[in-house]
């Protein structure tokens, strides 16, 4: 895991080097290229207004990232996406993590892991992680994409890290359950989600 | 699976998140338990193929200038260029003459800077093939080695220029060894670096205009790149890695040179 900590530098010097890995996570989040560049270019502008407020030498990624966190949590798609990030506490159910892509039926024939491998594929996962909830997708991407540590993703993301810990365990699981199942035995969409593709 | 070990462990060890204790731990269970072993090795999996194919959205280089652009406008406060040129307004037919020259240098600038951006686009994407087929070939390097003492002098005599390597020990990266590659008909230096499973290439060759990619830090087909000319050689870092990972093995590359 690279090592973050202790960033000094300009504005440019620090920022530049995330552009496309953030302008990546944008996409992810907004699921449209014109939202995640306005989200982009938005966040970036933030940033530098805010840039007297950076500490140096403290996260600069973690820093950067929860800004364009927060400026999509307060845009249109975000706050489409809000129902969706409120229902995630730690109180968050199990069946709502079980239920992400599997009918009760597929649920209970469990899928061998063999199978699994096979169907992980660029295209399946990519369909996989648009279909995972906003909370559990980002959660993934800064974790497996971004390669942040659990200290990193809680800094981004403002929650404890055993909240991080435990919230990666259920996207996780719900990835597994998407990648296991064939998209023709997935249930409907949620309302959420069909808001967030209809927001496109 | 049959064990009933904490799966938080697991992916904490796979997220390179626990401390030298607990991996240390986990690394003994893992030994002695297959079901976890084959849960680890999946994770792993996972892992890897998500990264992959998370990579997906590249920005287009007209966003990232936009962008650029608009910080360089909010950094000077909304200070234009036709700010600069404002003077020129009070004297009549001398400042039309002055506007259409500055227009005309702007047209020509601009049309030398983008062919020598495509130029330097070309000579990216070729770098990019040439670190795809080294990854991709069973003998990757020539000279196999993660010691620099051997890398170095193994280029002796085969280039008419010598460079420095920094010292990978203490750092995430690791020297795989180099070899001998031809861009655009001259030859140069290809050093293998691996960080966490990720192969990075390092480019050096002489510092002509032929030879230069785009300068700073850019992102193509899911790999990342950073180029840079120093004391007459163009450097150029490509791979998989993230941005930040590449940006910060060119900043060893840059501490080594000076």
């Amino acid at each position: 895991m690279a090592n973050y900590a202790g960033d000094t530098g300009t504005f440019e010097q620090l920022a530049l080097p995330h552009f496309a890995s953030l302008y990546n996570f944008a996409c992810w989040l907004t699921r449209d290229r014109v939202a995640a560049e306005d989200l982009v270019q938005e966040a970036f502008l933030k940033a530098l207004k805010g840039f007297s407020s950076y500490q140096q030498g403290t996260n600069f990624r973690a820093w950067i990232y929860r800004i364009l966190r927060n400026s999509f949590l307060t845009s249109r798609a975000g706050l489409l996406a809000g129902a969706d990030l409120s229902l995630d506490s730690e109180e968050f159910s199990q069946e709502a993590v079980d239920g992400v892509g599997m009918e009760p039926e597929a649920r209970a024939a469990q899928t061998p892991e063999s199978i699994l491998f096979a169907r992980i594929e660029q295209e399946t996962i990519q369909q996989a992680l648009e279909e995972l909830p906003v909370h559990f997708r980002e959660i993934i991407l800064l974790c497996d994409l971004e390669e942040m540590s659990y200290h990193e993703i809680s800094l981004t993301l403002g929650i404890p890290q055993g909240t991080v810990m435990s919230r990666l365990f259920r996207a996780r699981k719900a990835m597994r359950n998407l990648l296991a199942a064939p998209p023709e035995m997935r249930p409907e969409a949620s309302a959420g989600e069909r808001n967030e593709r209809s927001s496109r | 699976m049959s064990c009933n070990v904490d799966t938080n462990w697991l992916d904490a060890y796979v997220d390179e998140s626990c401390s030298a204790e607990e991996r240390e731990g986990i690394e003994t269970h893992l030994r002695a338990c297959t079901a976890c072993s084959v849960e680890t090795l999946s994770r792993m999996h996972t892992k890897r193929a998500i990264r992959a194919a998370a990579s997906r959205y590249a920005p287009s280089p007209e966003f990232q200038r936009r962008v650029e652009a608009s910080l360089r406008e909010e950094t000077t406060a909304g200070k234009s260029i036709w700010a600069v040129v404002n003077p020129f307004r009070s004297h009549g037919w001398l400042a039309q003459m002055s506007a259409l020259a500055v227009a005309l240098v702007l047209v020509v600038g601009s049309v030398l800077l983008w062919t020598s951006h495509v130029n330097r686009q070309q000579a990216l994407a070729q770098l990019l093939d040439l670190h795809v087929a080294t990854t991709a070939s069973s003998n990757p390097v020539d000279v196999l080695s993660t010691d620099r003492h051997t890398v170095k002098p193994w280029f002796q005599g085969k280039l008419p220029y010598a460079f420095n390597l920094p010292e990978f020990q203490d750092t995430p990266f690791k020297l795989i060894g180099g070899k001998l590659v031809y861009f655009r008909h001259t030859a140069g230096a290809q050093l293998l670096v691996e960080l966490r499973k990720h192969q990075i290439s390092v480019f050096i060759f002489q510092d002509q205009s032929g030879m230069r990619v785009a300068s700073g830090s850019v992102r193509e087909k899911g790999f990342s790149a950073e180029s840079w000319g120093e004391g007459g050689l163009r450097y150029t870092v490509v791979g998989d890695a993230t941005a930040a990972d590449i940006h910060q093995l060119a900043e060893l590359l840059r501490a080594a040179g000076h």
